[in-house]
């Protein structure tokens, strides 16, 4: 979903005058102070002075200059939304992974791929090796005014067109000439329009990324602060050949390769902290812990400390969906929808309950980067234990694993209790079409959900529980706010539930620590007999 | 009029108290760092317990020049003469009123059974709480100190371990400095250096 895009462009329709100057405002907060100025000024080239009538116009006008653009795009997992993990031997990326969120994408691809870097991703015959179908402008448009509709997948309104067919509502046009003209670098707010939203709403999923990193304050994110160093996302993710490295399926979990230099960077994630911060961050002349601090850099992701709590920014995240309560109905059978006091959606016929939070303090785990998917056709049990959407590994001893926080996200979602596979539910699109949003039929979403993934379905649904771990890195907090040394050194405080290294204030040998205290009990008890004995004595004398 | 001996000599004395302060002070910023109770709090118990360890070091070297400069090492050197006589005597004698078996001169200080407790303390309680004190000051060293697997629960179990040695001795010392001809006796000879005779 394009929320904020979606506002400015129904601004655009009424309010022309007034949009412009909000676009203005909006825009000299994204461009940083310290930003070179680019060499060439786009609204000179002939190639873009004209009208487009669709986005694939406009990128066919890109290429005549940027040569090899597209095809750098098509080795990247934004375009393929495909990720071969070889460690683990397995075929993760966006279009073969579930959740525990809306699930899965094949099954609801014209929504979903609204969100892929291309035009037209509308079902399995979609062409990966159009250039022209790759979409340059939703990175790199500097007027917030390029929107994109749900359910197009991925196209935008080059004309002004009815939209759903036969509703009778007209879509307005986007500006695509003025868009192309002035194309500029990515910010907060091209990546935003997708990573802000994944899950389907703002900060869903991730926690650590919402809309209040569009233009965030210091204490919601030190380096993207806007009045400071108002860092983009690039600023970290730094794209090479259109590749920009940081990875949710390997992630960097412990970086030993100290600061970047340049001509040294060959195969390093330049995303991690250490990459600018170096191994050992803590300086004496900053802090009077510093040689402590940077001790405790050997285990403690520097997230771990950094960043408090997560979805700090005033946008709630879901901690929990649970599918399986979804369907219910009111008196005269219509769908319901409950809020709680703060106006977030608690309950929703389509979807089932939810448990959304704010400033959530994470949970800690130790992590090496190593992460199995639970994947479709990956056989499952129903038990005590949640299903692990994907699991992390890691320990105190693997010499390769720091202690990481995580947002969990729980839940229920369908499962096969016959074939022992999670479900692949069709959720969205029309009446006719099926989806569960629209039908309330679990087994016809499912048995169409299978068959487009083209797995086996028993005719059965049951819920199963799952967890997936989300690891916390953004929204990094000024360091007066870093967590302070009690909410670990303490008996129930953060780490309380990480083994296997010893936290003093939080561990102790219980028999020594017992066998000492009696010992001491005995002594005083022992010297005050004594001393009893002592005036006892002296006053028979 | 009482006679009077000079035992303690001024630094004797002043080493004394500070090592005094600064143990017991150690006691209770450690006990908080181990989780025993909250006072500080953990940051600023660390902070200060790192302090005052840090002087007590300051303290102990003086201690050890003057011990090895004026000969007053001397005095902890081990007896076994008489011990029994001194166990007798706080397990009996004592009640009766009877006099102290052992006679305090400025070149005898230590009673043979004080004498065998301090060795204790150099031979046991100090090494134990000075060596894993000097590696949880230097965790961030181990590695290159040759030591990369050494455990860090071993060694602030025995950095604990002595601290309850210390807080033991505290306990008995302090009763014990009661049982001079009056309960004060001994305390007013740490203060003022004289002891008076009896």
């Amino acid at each position: 979903m394009l929320r904020r895009r979606s506002a400015v462009a129904i601004f655009a329709g009424a309010l022309l005058g007034a949009v412009l100057s909000v676009t203005n405002l909006a825009q000299a907060t994204v461009v940083p102070q310290t930003a070179p100025s680019p060499t060439a000024d786009h609204s000179k080239f002939k190639e873009l002075q004209k009208q487009f009538t669709s986005g694939p116009e406009v990128t066919k006008a890109c290429l005549t200059c940027h040569t090899e653009a597209a095809k750098q795009v098509h080795r990247t997992k934004h375009w393929t939304w495909e990720f071969i993990n070889t460690e683990k031997n397995q075929k993760l990326g966006k279009k073969n992974v579930l959740n525990n969120f809306c699930i899965s994408i094949p099954q609801n691809q014209q929504y979903c791929t609204n969100c892929h870097i291309g035009y037209g991703w509308k079902d399995k015959n979609f062409d990966f090796t159009s250039e022209e179908n790759v979409d340059c402008l939703v990175c790199h448009d500097t007027t917030l005014t390029y929107t994109k509709q749900p359910g197009m997948a991925g196209h935008v309104v080059g004309q002004d067109m009815e939209f759903p067919k036969g509703s009778g509502k007209i879509l307005k046009a986007i500006n695509l000439s003025n868009i192309a003209q002035n194309v500029g670098k990515s910010s907060r707010d091209t990546c935003g329009t997708c990573h802000f939203f994944g899950g389907g709403g703002d900060g869903v999923k991730h926690g650590d990324m919402d809309s209040s990193l569009y233009a965030p304050e210091k204490d919601v994110d030190v380096h993207m602060d806007v009045d400071g160093l108002n860092f983009t996302c690039a600023t970290c993710h730094q794209t090479s050949s259109h590749d920009v490295p940081g990875s949710r399926y390997t992630p960097t979990a412990k970086d030993k390769g100290g600061r970047l230099i340049r001509g040294k960077s060959e195969g390093e994630n330049p995303a991690t902290c250490v990459a600018c911060h170096d191994t050992k961050p803590h300086k004496a002349e900053k802090s009077k812990h510093a040689e402590r601090l940077n001790n405790h850099a050997d285990k403690l992701a520097c997230q771990t400390c950094h960043i408090p709590a997560f979805a700090r920014g005033g946008v709630a995240t879901k901690m929990s969906w649970d599918w399986s309560t979804a369907g219910q109905m009111d008196a005269e059978g219509k769908p319901i929808i409950k809020k709680d006091d703060h106006g977030h959606t608690i309950y929703e016929s389509r979807k089932g309950d939810f448990v959304v939070a704010e400033n959530v303090k994470p949970e800690y785990y130790w992590f090496n980067g190593g992460i199995t998917y639970t994947l479709l056709g990956d056989k499952i049990e129903k038990n005590d234990k949640p299903v692990g959407i994907n699991k992390i590994e890691g320990s105190a001893t693997d010499g390769k694993s720091m202690i990481w926080p995580f947002k969990v996200s729980r839940g229920k979602q369908p499962y096969d209790p016959e074939n022992k596979t999670l479900i692949t539910p069709h959720t969205t699109g029309p009446k006719s079409g099926g989806g569960y949003w629209t039908n309330y039929d679990w087994d016809r979403a499912a048995r169409q959900g299978m068959a487009d993934s083209g797995a086996p379905y028993s005719g059965k649904v049951d819920f199963v529980s799952t967890e997936m771990y989300w690891p916390i890195k953004h929204m990094v907090a000024p360091k007066e706010q870093s967590v302070g040394c009690a909410e670990c050194h303490a008996k129930d405080g953060r780490l309380a539930g990480i083994k296997g290294i010893y936290i003093p204030g939080r561990d102790a040998n219980p028999l020594i620590d017992k066998a000492a205290w009696l010992l001491v009990l005995l002594t005083l008890a022992g010297v005050l007999v004594h001393a009893a004995i002592r005036i006892f004595a002296s006053k028979k004398h | 009029m009482v006679e009077r001996v000079y035992i303690f000599k001024r630094f004797e004395r002043f080493w004394h108290w500070a090592q005094a302060a600064l143990i017991i002070f150690l006691l209770l910023t450690g006990f908080e760092i181990h989780g025993t109770y909250s006072n500080f709090g953990f940051e600023k118990a660390v902070e200060l317990h790192t302090i005052a360890a840090w002087t007590l070091v300051g303290l102990w070297t003086f201690a050890v020049f003057w011990h090895f400069t004026t000969g007053e090492w001397k005095q902890y050197i081990p007896t076994t003469k008489r011990v029994t006589e001194m166990v007798r005597f706080y397990a009996f004698g004592i009640f009766k009123g009877e006099a102290h078996p052992f006679k305090q001169t400025a070149l005898s200080k230590h009673n043979p059974l004080q004498r065998l407790a301090y060795l204790g303390v150099l031979l046991v309680m100090n090494p134990l709480i000075w060596t894993s004190g000097w590696f949880l000051l230097f965790y961030g060293s181990w590695a290159s100190w040759g030591f990369p697997n050494l455990s860090l629960e071993l060694v602030a179990t025995a950095h604990v371990i002595g601290a309850f040695m210390i807080l033991l001795f505290l306990i008995v010392h302090v009763y014990l400095t009661t049982t001079g001809h009056t309960p004060l006796a001994h305390i007013k000879a740490m203060i003022t250096g004289w002891e008076e005779k009896h």
